[in-house]
């Protein structure tokens, strides 16, 4: 393929969510006008908010715990499985695996990978039940996604009580477990040069996950099964492939990338999980997944915007706008982005038709296939 | 009205697509009560051209004109309005729905808000009666033949008032005495007034049935022809523009070495009906077994069958030495069986990947595509462009995605691929079907060769011409069933067709089984 060859498709990659980018934009504009603020003054406001140091690092760590959501979401994309229960997993997986962490002694690293790995089988294990009820008893998993991710809500409210897996915080009404040890912590990077805040130490777990998401799925046989089942599931079938078993192994993959979602937090600030644990980021890393285009770079790229607009909207309340306003842009952009995608993608197959047309025209005088 | 006005006047018509012309200064005359056949190759432009002629989209430049009138018909509904009905080469009909029901649906009469039957009942009993096109309006149309189907559908386009009748390939899902009958009632229609457009690219079908054949050759008609004084050859060698290929096999390369051998194959459906019962062959290296049948026999079942893809209810499958009845697809495909599937986008393609990655597709586990658990992206790549080479598969690269290329290039891709990596049985389910003349016999070529060399073939084709040029031996399946077997060597198609309905007379060019 050529070097305009090359242009031209990353190109189209990136017109897709510019579009809706710019699309949601227009219409938070229109949002903003209506209710008497000045579009520009607070989209400027926000990007001066965002320049401090202080808020940078916020919004690199609320991307580094998107992008554990958005993977995990993407590795179900990838083969249509849709993996809607990631918040149920790593919900469940951060409470087990602190609760586990903050009742065990060992040595420093040691500690830290029980912690992970605790998380890892839980998530696996709750996203591989779905798996389960799908091959051996035809569930859609759209279904037992949703369910478990409450029947995580109900287990989660359960153990966590005094007596069973929380303490009482000190000088509040709030419970978590146990606080982890220092031997079970992750100290942070000071990536952002002057700030004293530091980064989630496991940004460089977050991006080992991106580098082995994007080798298992391009570079290996189980990747290539696991696309050729997304692309057609009768074609892969016919070529040998067990989609049952892909199925559970999905899901199982899916489940473990899941687990670790809370645990950058966990291991890196919150040391107990409490009542007010982060939740709802399974359905953050849907709509990054769907932005980035289940893709390890395009899906980092998604975070870093989510985590812009989630951390520097919150200027807004200085400025007696409603943050949010920001959801609206979220939402604008995903589902403009999923509409882009598809307009795209049809562009692109005619494109490629049309081209190939052509070359085989002036290569011979013999083209076959004109038109049916 | 003048009856000499021709029925449809087609001038000057071109259609072109973003990079390619489909159709080019298109002139056709279809006179009034005649049945005017379009013949050429797959892909030539005749269903380009009939779907200008329905409405479906408008021509770039050039004239239509119904019964004399100049018309642009910007929808299907313009071109029903003027009388012009479609009947579309796969059946559009609902199986749940009696016949009354498909025929009314979207043209429902109403008395009221209520859907009046009654009115319609008599008007399709009335159709019947006129045209010779008698069906049970109140058979559910799951139950009815591939036959009477279409006569429904006849019936739906004339209930909606057509006197133009556009009949897109009718016969490719017939069988000879079907294809009979079907002539009986286009001659019906034509007695009546009616005008038949046909198109076909089956010679002697368009001989026996036309009043007039216009000949389309890469998009542009190349003449015009009377039936009668015109030889199937010189038909189609208009249609070709050149000498013609023909799939007799030469000698017999078949040996005493089984190669897969089948004992009582049994299958059941989903609700235990049997769909494969006690089918029993052999093949030997170096031999083509064709299995003849009505598509919906089970060839499609048995194929999945020995592919491992349904589970065998009863019965032995194996290969060479290897009792391989329990094994999974992947492993049976590992030893050897290749296969090219039925439909090609559904079963043997990933459409949106590049070519490449299509080679490794039902080879993933083998060399040249991998290196233990990894891809290995240069030695599949290299392997795909040998197959470009050696099978002239028209890409400009390995690259492009699937969906770029043409059906011929695609299936020969396909075939290429199966033939990599020396397979020992290849089960081949219409491997030239939507090619062009071209790819069709490179294709036959392609499998001639590969059973000289040993190659054990399953063969199935719907078309008569293909399975008795090449195998060696042909097994008529019918409900399931092999009910007879037949030797291509003395065998004309008519009577293999009445083997396949399971007339009684059914093997009379052989011995039955």
């Amino acid at each position: 393929m050529s070097t305009s060859g090359l242009a031209r498709r990353i190109g189209l990659a990136l017109a897709a969510p510019l579009l809706a980018i710019v699309f949601s934009l227009v219409i938070t504009s229109f949002v903003l006008l209506t209710i008497k603020a000045n579009p520009l003054d607070t989209f400027q406001a926000m990007i001066t908010y965002s320049g401090q140091a202080r808020v940078q690092t916020l919004i690199i760590n609320s991307a580094v715990t998107y992008y554990f959501a958005a993977v995990a979401v993407a590795i179900g994309f990838r083969m249509n499985l849709f993996n809607i229960g990631v918040d149920g997993q790593y919900r469940l997986a951060a409470m087990l695996s602190a609760a586990i962490g903050g009742n065990i002694v060992l040595p420093g690293p040691l500690h830290v990978l029980v912690i992970i790995l605790t998380a890892v089988l839980v998530g696996a294990a709750w996203a591989g039940a779905a798996g389960l009820l799908k091959v051996r008893r035809g569930v859609s998993e759209v279904i037992s996604t949703i369910m478990l991710n409450f029947i995580a809500t109900a287990v989660i409210a359960y153990l966590l009580a005094p007596g069973k897996l929380a303490v009482s915080t000190a000088g509040s009404n709030n419970i978590g477990t146990r606080p982890i040890p220092a031997s079970g912590q992750v100290p942070g990077i000071g990536l952002v040069p002057g700030s004293q805040d530091k980064v989630y130490g496991l940004i460089v777990l977050a991006v080992l996950v991106g580098v082995g998401f994007w080798f298992l799925v391009n570079r290996t046989r189980f990747g290539y099964d696991l696309r050729a089942t997304g692309m057609s599931e009768s074609a892969a079938v016919a070529s040998g492939v067990d989609v049952k078993r892909m199925v559970v192994y999905s899901m199982l993959i899916s489940g473990a990338v899941a687990g670790l979602v809370g645990i950058p937090e966990l291991v890196g600030a919150a040391y107990t999980y409490s009542l007010d644990f982060p939740a709802g980021l399974g359905f953050t890393g849907i709509a990054i997944a769907l932005l980035g285009r289940n893709h390890p770079v395009g899906i980092a790229l998604g975070c870093l915007l989510w985590g812009f607009l989630d951390n520097s909207s919150q200027i807004l309340n200085l400025r007696d706008v409603p943050v949010e306003v920001v959801q609206i842009t979220q939402g604008v952009i995903v589902l403009s982005v999923v509409v882009a995608y598809e307009l795209v993608r049809r562009y692109r197959l005619v494109a490629i038709q049309r081209d190939v047309a052509r070359q085989l025209a002036s290569a011979g005088s013999t083209v076959q296939g004109a038109s049916a | 009205m003048d009856p000499t006005t021709p029925a449809v006047e087609l001038r000057g018509i071109t259609k072109r697509f973003p990079g390619v012309v489909a159709n080019r200064d298109i002139d056709i005359t279809v006179a009034r009560g005649s049945v005017h056949a379009i013949v050429g190759e797959n892909g030539a432009g005749k269903s380009t051209l009939m779907k200008t002629l329905y409405g479906m989209h408008r021509p770039d430049e050039g004239t239509i004109s119904v019964d004399g009138q100049q018309v642009v018909l910007h929808s299907p509904a313009d071109a029903i309005a003027r009388g012009i009905g479609m009947v579309h080469q796969h059946f559009m009909l609902a199986d749940n729905f009696t016949v009354l029901e498909n025929v009314v649906l979207g043209a429902e009469p109403r008395r009221g808000v209520a859907l009046d039957f009654g009115e319609a009942r008599r008007r399709i009993v009335g159709i019947g009666e006129q045209y010779g096109l008698e069906v049970d309006p109140d058979a559910l149309v799951g139950d009815l033949g591939v036959g009477d189907r279409q006569r429904v559908e006849i019936i739906k386009v004339l209930y909606r008032g057509a006197r133009i009748l556009i009949l897109d390939e009718p016969t490719a899902v017939l069988v000879p005495q079907e294809v009979g009958e079907l002539f009986d009632a286009l001659r019906e229609l034509k007695a009546e007034g009616l005008s038949i457009i046909f198109i076909s690219h089956k010679l002697d079908e368009v001989l026996a049935v036309a009043d007039e054949i216009t000949v389309i050759r890469r998009g542009t008609t190349v003449a015009t022809v009377d039936p009668r004084s015109t030889t199937a050859r010189q038909l189609a060698e208009l249609m070709v523009g050149s000498e013609l290929p023909s799939p007799q096999t030469t000698e017999s390369t078949v040996t005493d070495v089984p190669e897969l051998v089948v004992n009582g194959l049994g299958l059941l459906g989903e609700d235990d009906r049997a769909l494969l019962t006690d089918v029993s062959f052999t093949i030997h290296r170096g031999e083509v077994l064709g299995i003849a049948g009505v598509e919906g026999n089970g060839q499609a079942e048995l194929v999945e069958t020995l592919l491992g893809i349904r589970t065998a209810s009863a019965g032995t499958v194996r290969l060479g030495a290897q009792d391989i009845t329990h094994w999974t697809t992947r492993q049976r495909r590992e030893a050897g069986i290749g296969y090219i599937p039925e439909d090609r986008s559904r079963h043997g393609l990933l459409l949106e990947a590049p070519l490449w990655e299509n080679r490794m597709l039902g080879h993933q586990t083998q060399a040249p595509n991998v290196k233990g658990a990894l891809v290995d992206r240069a030695g599949a790549r290299a392997d795909t462009e040998r197959i470009v080479r050696e099978y002239d598969v028209r890409t400009p690269s390995v690259d492009v995605l699937a969906s770029a290329l043409s059906g011929g290039n695609q299936q020969k891709l396909i075939v290429g691929r199966e033939m990599s990596g020396e397979p020992t049985v290849l089960l081949a389910s219409h491997p030239t079907r939507g090619v062009d003349v071209g790819a069709q016999s490179a294709i036959w070529d392609l499998l001639r060769a590969a059973r000289a060399r040993g190659l054990a073939v399953l063969l199935i084709s719907a078309d008569l011409d293909e399975l008795i040029g090449l195998s060696d031996t042909i097994q008529v399946l019918l409900r399931g069933r092999l009910v007879a077997e037949v030797d291509p060597a003395n065998v004309t198609p008519e009577q293999l067709g009445s083997a396949m309905t399971g007339a009684a007379s059914a093997a009379e060019g052989g011995e039955a089984a």
